[in-house]
């Protein structure tokens, strides 16, 4: 009979327009609630109706692959010997691989030598440009430049800031192990230690002459227990667990690091300074 | 000349080795490193064709292009790549000729599938088609100066011929590139142009290959009233052209007498910048041709790379998780992009926006998966050459660090499982029980803007355009890659060829998809633990391409998406490919656009453009 798909059609908007309903009242009004067992079963498979994210008041967590404009991971503040220092050591393979040649990168030179030091002088990215490929990240072979999940950097005015400088894009390491921490663990098994390529491996030249008898870790066949060595308490090797405040995996006093800290700081004023003049 | 077996299903050789004895003069095989096929004097080119088409049973044009031999030859080249509409391989022909007064005999009288590809390789590579009934530029405007694709031509803001540019780094002082004077030292006019006295002429030419002018005509209907016939513009801004589009349309009252597609609006001449970067660069670019499936972008490239990197003697092949997840990926694809066509296409007919949006919803589950997987929606750039960004992680979860934010948590497997196994079909059914039995969908639709077999054939239409109309075509199965040979599923085909014929198609093809992925679970399930990449690690950035040329093709949910790449080799050490071409559905399957609305009225139109699906940023390039 002529108007059957249509009156058929209109049961279905009819079933769409109560079932948003129905969820509400089962999932008992809790539309507001933060917690995964309400939101996240709303917006997975299980459910029939809608559910309308407000927005910017509500956002939608982002998973951990997400890729937004690269960040710079500079060490910890708390770190004892390489605080503040940069991840990066202007390897420039980041610039390379970037399709739409959006990184700029100043390698730094030791003002004495004139030779290239490992951590770049200047690090410019335009985020006009990047494409939010997640190249950069994928290939640098020091993990020091990761995919950033803050996507709200509109403004006002883009000549003046859509290009980030160094300091804009520096953030913590602990930044990306609470953003990432699954990643984050993939790459410390990957890269052997949790710490940066450089330092364990002045961990372990250290250590290896000082105690002879140990073994020099055979460089890739098992790179972790000999971490595990030089790190006397490691992370636990959980995915899920960012390093909490206070917990610090290392076992020096206090006043050691403060004053190994305070040392690098006062290098780096010095090269500054003399870099200026 | 009988010979035993029929011609037309001989093999590639067997067709080639006819064709040289057929013209021993002017067919010789292209024995230049890394090449195949033919090259055909083009004194003769119009012969052979016919040849091909007639007597061998290549029918189907797939892809023309040219590419420009500056300083490995001087020449310019136009290179052909013919199919049998019934399966399998290619006949590459190619016809040679001097950059200065490029000429070749155009092919539209043979393949009129050639039309737009020769109108593109006239407006980017100044190749002259004598033949050709509507010569002009396509896609950049009447008046431009110069043939951008030229390997001599150089953009604004030109920088330097490949990347990566050397002022990034170790010195890499940032600039804006707008910041520069753009009519520096990028651009050049010829002596005799005065910049003041300059005039937009693209109009009129429009106009005039429409066969008159902007005046309005008084003429009589068949039933003998007087009627305007009239020039009308729809677009470029319009709702229903979805983009910047435009068609020129002169009807005579409400019914459509010609059509003609104009475009280019969104033009970024994506192939130079193809051309300038390497090879890994050009895959989160092919992210924004059809960005509604960039998946299925990123698989006809890396399958385009991986043939040329297969010639040399550092290449794996990708494993066998690595190919189900690339399947995987690309029919979630294709799930996203006939939900997005069928429902979009409902909104130009006038059912606005309810069944899209119940699409959506499903739409949105999947692209949560990409993003978990690959980190992002859209813009997916998750292929590589041998291999994938990376696996599937355990879980689909999202950590809140911003204000506000919501989290989610599921296990990856069980989501993928539920949603093929449950929410998709039963989208599926939804959208037959709203749609296929609609009264209203059903007049709007029967029996508009059909398309015969033989047209769509010869016109070079691809995907649901081309199976609308009854040719049982799809490069899964005429042409596999892939792991496509040994999955179950059948090419779905409606002979009607009008806009329901080609919304069954889609629905089919949905289901079919289903299928496919429901084979896939297990051998996801099997491959558990196996490696994505065939050596373990993750292929290298600057991979050494060989010398050579490469078509790589998938059914993309448009239709067929072509690469042709041309690579100088890695004697030169360079890492870009020398020639990046897309053989972009979108933009063949508007080809006949301009046959299929005549005679149907001005409502209908928007209606017959949404059902073959086109997204801008892959007609345009
Ligand atoms: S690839 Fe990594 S280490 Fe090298 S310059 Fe880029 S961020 Fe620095
Ligand atoms: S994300 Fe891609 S485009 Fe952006 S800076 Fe990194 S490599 Fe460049």
């Amino acid at each position: 009979m002529y108007g059957t798909g249509l009156a058929k059609g209109l049961m279905l908007t009819l079933r769409h327009f109560v079932d948003s309903y129905i969820d509400d009242i089962r999932y008992g009004f809790r539309k507001y609630s933060h917690s995964v067992d309400n939101f996240g079963i709303r917006q997975g498979t299980q459910t029939k109706g809608v559910i309308t994210v407000q927005y910017p008041d509500e956002k939608v967590a982002v998973p951990e692959r997400f890729r937004f404009v690269p960040f710079l991971i500079v060490e910890d503040e708390d770190h004892p010997t390489r605080a503040g220092k940069d991840w990066c050591t202007s390897c420039g393979i980041c610039a390379k691989v970037c399709p739409p040649q959006c990184i700029w990168i100043v390698r730094g030179n030791d003002p004495d030598t004139g030779r290239p030091v490992p951590e770049p002088e200047a690090f410019f990215i335009d985020i006009d440009i990047c494409m939010n490929c997640g190249y950069c990240a994928e290939y640098c072979p020091f993990d020091a430049i990761k995919m950033d999940h803050d996507y709200e950097l509109a403004s006002y005015d883009r000549t003046t800031h859509h290009i980030h400088d160094k300091e804009r894009l520096s953030k913590p390491n602990s930044y990306w192990r609470s953003i990432a921490p699954t990643r984050a663990y993939e790459e410390m098994l990957a890269r052997g230690t949790w710490e940066h390529k450089d330092a364990a491996k002045e961990a372990r030249r250290g250590q290896s002459s000082s105690r002879r008898s140990a073994p020099r870790p055979a460089a890739k066949a098992a790179p972790a227990p000999a971490v595990k060595e030089a790190q006397p308490t490691p992370e636990p090797a959980v995915s899920a667990a960012p390093v909490a405040e206070g917990s610090t995996p290392w076992s020096e006093d206090d006043a050691k690091r403060e004053e190994r800290r305070r040392k690098a700081l006062e290098r780096k004023a010095r090269r500054a300074a003399k870099r200026g003049g | 000349m009988p010979t035993a077996a029929p011609l037309t299903s001989t093999t590639i050789d067997g067709a080639i080795d006819h064709l040289q004895t057929t013209y021993p003069k002017a067919v010789s095989v292209d024995d230049r490193e890394g090449y195949g096929g033919i090259i055909v004097d083009s004194a003769q080119l119009l012969d052979v064709a016919r040849v091909i088409r007639d007597e061998l049973g290549f029918d189907y044009l797939s892809s023309a292009t040219a590419v420009d031999y500056l300083g490995a030859g001087d020449h310019m080249e136009m290179v052909y790549h013919a199919y049998r509409s019934s399966g399998g391989g290619a006949l590459v022909f190619k016809a040679q000729t001097e950059r200065d007064h490029a000429e070749i005999p155009s092919l539209v009288s043979v393949w009129r599938g050639a039309d737009f590809q020769e109108r593109e390789a006239w407006d980017l590579y100044g190749i002259h088609f004598p033949g050709h009934p509507n010569l002009k530029r396509i896609l950049m405007w009447e008046g431009f100066h110069g043939h951008p694709m030229r390997k001599d031509w150089r953009e604004a803001y030109y920088e330097e011929e490949q990347k990566p540019f050397d002022s990034r780094w170790p010195g890499g002082h940032v600039h804006r590139a707008e910041e520069k004077n753009v009519f520096g030292k990028n651009v050049s006019y010829p002596r005799e142009i005065d910049l003041s006295r300059l005039m937009d002429t693209s109009e009129s030419a429009v106009y005039q290959s429409l066969g008159l002018g902007v005046d309005v005509e008084r003429v009589m209907d068949k039933d003998g009233f007087e009627t305007n016939e009239l020039v009308v513009n729809m677009g470029p801004h319009h709702p229903s052209t979805h983009g910047v589009f435009r068609m020129v349309l002169t009807v005579d009252g409400e019914t459509v007498t010609s059509l003609e597609p104009v475009m280019g609006y969104l033009h970024r001449n994506h192939e130079k910048i193809g051309e300038r970067n390497t090879y890994l660069h050009n895959i989160p670019f092919t992210d924004r041709l059809d960005y509604i499936s960039s998946m299925g972008n990123n698989h006809g490239y890396v399958l385009a790379v991986e043939q040329l990197l297969s010639l040399g003697r550092r290449y794996n092949e990708p494993t066998y998780r690595c190919e189900v997840l690339r399947v995987l990926m690309v029919e979630l694809s294709r799930i996203v992009n006939h939900l997005w066509a069928i429902g979009f296409w409902l909104n130009d007919i006038g059912a606005f926006f309810t069944p899209v949006l119940y699409f959506i919803q499903e739409r949105e589950r999947i692209l949560d998966f990409f993003e978990a997987v690959a980190g992002s929606r859209m813009m997916c750039n998750y292929m590589r050459f041998g291999g994938l960004f990376g696996d599937l992680p355990e879980r689909i979860k999202s950590v809140s660090n911003l204000t506000n934010d919501r989290a989610r948590d599921y296990n990856t497997i069980q989501f993928l499982t539920e949603m093929v196994s449950e929410r998709i079909p039963r989208t599926i059914d939804e959208l037959e029980q709203l749609l296929t039995q609609n009264e209203i969908l059903i007049e709007r639709s029967v029996g508009v803007g059909v398309l015969s077999a033989e047209d769509a054939i010869n016109y070079s239409a691809a995907g649901p355009l081309l199976r609308g109309s009854g040719v049982p075509y799809d490069i899964r199965r005429a042409d596999p890659y892939s792991i496509y040979d040994e999955l179950d599923f059948d090419v779905a085909v409606e002979d009607a060829g009008d806009m329901y014929a080609r919304y069954r198609v889609r629905v089919k093809e949905l289901r079919e998809s289903v299928r496919i992925l429901r084979q896939l679970l297990p051998r996801l399930e099997a491959t558990e633990g196996q490696s994505i990449w065939a050596d373990g690690k993750p292929g290298a950035y600057a991979p050494r391409v060989p010398l050579g040329e490469a078509y790589g093709r998938v059914e993309n949910g448009k239709g067929e998406l072509g690469y042709y790449i041309v690579s100088a080799g890695g004697k030169s050490g360079t890492s870009n490919p020398w020639r990046y071409h897309v053989r972009a559905p979108s933009f063949i399957n508007l080809t006949p656009m301009g046959i299929m609305s005549q005679g149907y009225k001005v409502a209908d139109i928007v209606g017959i453009l949404g059902s073959i699906d086109i997204v801008l940023g892959e007609t345009d390039r």
